[in-house]
């Protein structure tokens, strides 16, 4: 069964900013500032992209980024979770 | 109101009223030398009033008022008038500035490198800066630094330093008598002293300078010097202004841009010339 899928504001709804190996992201829609660590701003990239769930943005990051045998949809599921909770993503 | 001042500081123009005389003179007499608005334009408006009509006369007290208002802001002594209206001041830059980026920061410039100060109340930053005022910096500011979001300078804003306890006698023995206001003891937060930044401070307050250094200074431990990364001098300085939230977008794109530009060091100082001894050897690496 298909987990719950999500979709992320459009880039031209965001500013972001990497500083040091962190990002700082300004999400217009809110007026809110977020310090995001990866993989929060490569999970919202690939989510840019369309709607997907868990196991789609896990096979979006393989595709574009070098995961370590950590990344699972366990872990994707858990970012997601944090980062509905800021109101970067939500429910599609 | 009865009695009134127009004052400019930097870019900023006050038109200052007083139900009372006395708070006007004194700051008419710290304030001798600064430019009056060259339009007649106010940019705040600080009232000082009786917190009850009759208290003009009796047992008087000081209720700020102005442009913007914190609902629980604590009427004081008509003695503490010149701290009324220096408080009235900030209260309005800090509420209603909306051209700037204002960071509670102090901010001194040597040969065109602007060095900024930010740390929490006892930092020492404000003694620090009027320390380097008086030995061959500029000083912008002790108490809010703006920061342009167009060119990304910093403009001055010298109104008068508020030393505090230890830090009057400090300056006192470095400036002139005539410089200073009158000593109020008793505020809340003991006793201050204010004082009018040098002719130089005041002969170039139109005149921006370049941030080149972004320093957080902790006083009262051994001397220390850190680097501070990026994203955490971004949340300290986030932290440090107050009208980033207000200001969107072009707060966040200006803030960025000077923390992706500007070095920053955390600093723990013993001593005041312990500090300004760290302060001029950074300003010689920037330099070299």
């Amino acid at each position: 069964m298909a987990g719950a899928r999500y979709i992320a504001d459009p880039e031209s709804a965001v500013a972001q900013v990497a500083l040091d190996g962190l990002s700082v992201l300004f999400h217009a829609p809110s007026g809110t500032t977020h310090v995001l660590a990866a993989p929060a701003p490569e999970i919202l990239g690939v989510l840019r992209e369309g709607p997907a769930d868990a196991a789609e943005l896990l096979r979006r990051l393989r595709a574009r980024f070098e995961l370590g045998s950590e990344a699972g949809e366990e872990a994707i599921r858990a970012r997601l979770d944090e980062l509905e909770t800021a109101g970067l993503v939500r429910r599609a | 109101m009865r009695h009134g001042l127009d004052l400019r500081i930097g870019p900023v123009a006050f038109r200052i009223g007083s139900a009372w005389p006395g708070p006007l003179d004194a700051l008419a007499k710290l304030y001798a030398g600064y430019p009056t608005p060259e339009d007649g334009l106010c940019d705040f408006t600080v009232r000082l009033e009786p917190g009850k009509p009759w208290r003009r006369f009796v047992r008087p007290s000081v209720a700020i008022r102005g442009d913007y208002v914190l609902p629980d802001a604590v009427p004081m002594v008509l003695a503490h008038g010149l701290l009324a209206a220096e408080m009235g001041m900030n209260l309005q830059m800090a509420l209603g500035q909306k051209s700037y980026l204002l960071l509670h920061a102090a901010t001194v410039e040597k040969d065109g490198r602007a060095l900024l100060m930010t740390g929490e109340s006892g930092a020492g930053k404000s003694t620090l800066a009027a320390l380097l005022g008086e030995r061959g910096w500029r000083l912008l500011g002790d108490e809010f630094a703006l920061l342009d979001l167009v060119s990304g300078a910093l403009h001055p804003f010298p109104r008068a330093v508020s030393l505090k306890n230890g830090a009057i006698a400090v300056l006192e023995a470095e400036v002139e008598a005539a410089r200073f206001g009158p000593r109020l003891e008793g505020t809340p937060k003991g006793a201050i002293r204010h004082l009018r930044p040098n002719a130089d401070a005041l002969a170039r307050m139109d005149e921006p300078a370049r941030p080149a250094l972004i320093l957080f200074p902790r006083f009262g431990a051994a001397a220390a010097v850190r680097g501070v990364g990026q994203a955490e001098v971004f949340v300290r300085l986030t932290q440090a202004s107050t009208n980033y939230v207000a200001l969107g977008r072009r707060g966040f794109d200006g803030l960025t841009g000077l923390v992706r530009k500007v070095p920053a060091l955390a600093i723990d100082y013993p001593d005041a010339e312990t500090a300004i001894g760290l302060v001029e050897d950074f300003r010689r690496e920037l330099a070299a």
